[in-house]
């Protein structure tokens, strides 16, 4: 039975308790930085949500692949197995070269790099707000993903893992105005700090003076500095450079070198140096 | 002992639905008209239901936008609690409007919460405007059209009270 006087505490009371949950909320993770460990609960508990989301796509993927012609599908494996061939042709050279770079920094005496061992995750969601500019990946704690992880993509450097779930993890990507990554040009080795702009395939670089030797069309690598991402990694090339006297510094763009927009695949990166190591399923 | 009320299952299954369309990926070129999908339902399930629907699922089904969408957690909780409560004030009002007028109120309403949720953005960390961020007011007041009627006969068919 509906009862009509009986409705406990009034709307007003509880829009002043909702509104003060969330200021609590906001104040909690955005002063403290104390959700993390609710986070991951947070995030474990709408990933069926997320993985509900793409599931029509991916039938959708499943279908057009069933129904390829065998035509379509030798072209394919055709065109794939000529990439093969060129890229074990440079994975040749690649190991020349490691193994000379090697013995020339025993030569000198500096500590040998070591490759970083890698994992292949897929995109399942974007944020879909212009003003934070992230990805959810369905690789999670269960993989080994950890905050602050390197993400690349194949052409370059795409952003960094910000929270993670059990199975999913969302990473910031580079183009985020609250993002900034060190990077070093990779013609003459000068350093700038390249802020995401928010839209997405812009970067802007700070603090380049007037007189800067950099050009359009540079492209600048990652410098390895601030710690979280490796170093020598390609992340975008300039794409403007405008040099106006009563700034005090040049407005420069680049634009990344991935299309962030664009993702479907990406590559974790856990870097040599770090105690964290993947976690690769049975099935692999 | 509390029996389960009828409908809750109904109730749920639209919130999840509503959630996931909010995530799902789309392309580019619609991404930015993607109508506020929880907004609308959580709306309807307001003017319908008060007694049961109201600010604390709208604080509940902001937490969960904000975790989905990874922003800061509460920003968007803020923003739903506002709205459902000003709509939980007038869902009299609103119940006796036509389709055409309730479209509009929701319009006014979702510009409100987004404007809520970008002036919080713009406090915690310098958001930049994008006039593009307030395109979803109106695709979700043009959705409102399908959506109220559709939802009205969920709850029809469901027998949700």
């Amino acid at each position: 039975m509906k009862t009509l006087f009986v409705r406990g505490p009034s709307l007003l009371s509880r829009l002043v308790l909702a509104l003060a949950c969330s200021f609590l909320l906001i104040f909690i993770d955005h002063r403290l930085q104390a959700m993390q460990p609710v986070r991951v609960f947070l995030n474990s508990l709408v990933a069926p949500v997320q993985y509900l989301a793409i599931l029509p796509e991916q039938l959708l993927d499943n279908f057009s692949e069933s129904v390829k012609t065998t035509d379509q599908l030798s072209a394919e494996n055709k065109a794939l197995k000529q990439r093969i061939l060129k890229l074990q042709g440079q994975q040749q050279q690649l190991q020349f070269l490691q193994n000379e770079n090697r013995r020339l920094r025993e030569l000198l005496g500096s500590d040998a790099r070591e490759s970083a061992r890698r994992m292949v995750a897929e995109v399942i969601a974007v944020a879909s707000e212009p003003f934070s500019q992230q990805l959810v990946i369905n690789k999670g704690t269960l993989s080994g993903v950890y905050e602050g992880q390197p993400v690349l993509d194949s052409s370059g450097i795409i952003g960094q893992v910000q929270d993670v779930g059990g199975n999913t993890a969302r990473v910031l990507l580079i183009s985020d105005q609250s993002h900034a990554i060190s990077l070093r040009s990779e013609r003459n080795d000068i350093r700038a700090l390249a802020q995401g702009t928010g839209d997405i395939g812009r970067l802007e670089l700070m603090f380049i003076p007037h007189s800067t030797e950099l050009r359009e069309g540079d492209l600048l690598m990652s410098s390895g500095l601030g710690g979280v991402f490796p170093e020598g990694y390609p992340v975008a090339r300039i794409a403007s450079i405008v040099r106006d006297e009563s700034l005090p510094f040049a407005t420069v763009f680049a634009d990344p070198v991935s299309a962030l927009d664009r993702v479907r695949n990406v590559l974790l990166l856990w870097p040599s140096e770090s105690e964290l190591q993947p976690i690769y399923e049975d099935d692999e | 002992m509390k029996v389960v009320k009828p409908g809750i299952v109904t109730l749920l299954v639209t919130y999840v639905i509503a959630l996931t369309l909010m995530v799902m990926p789309m392309p580019a070129t619609f991404d930015v008209f993607r109508p506020d999908w929880v907004t609308l339902v959580m709306l309807y399930w307001i003017i319908a239901l008060p007694h049961r629907v109201s600010i604390g699922t709208a604080l509940i089904l902001g937490v969960l936008s904000d975790v989905l969408l990874g922003s800061i957690v509460g920003v968007h909780a803020l923003g739903m609690v506002v709205v459902a409560y000003l709509a939980a004030r007038n869902f009299q009002r609103l119940r006796n409007f036509a389709l055409i007028q309730q479209a509009v109120v929701i319009a006014v309403l979702i510009l409100l919460k987004r404007f809520i949720v970008f002036e919080a953005n713009v406090f915690l960390h310098d958001a930049e405007f994008t006039l593009s961020y307030f395109w979803p007011v109106l695709t979700s007041a043009v959705f409102w059209l399908w959506v109220f009627p559709l939802l009205r006969k969920v709850r029809r068919q469901f027998g949700v009270s």
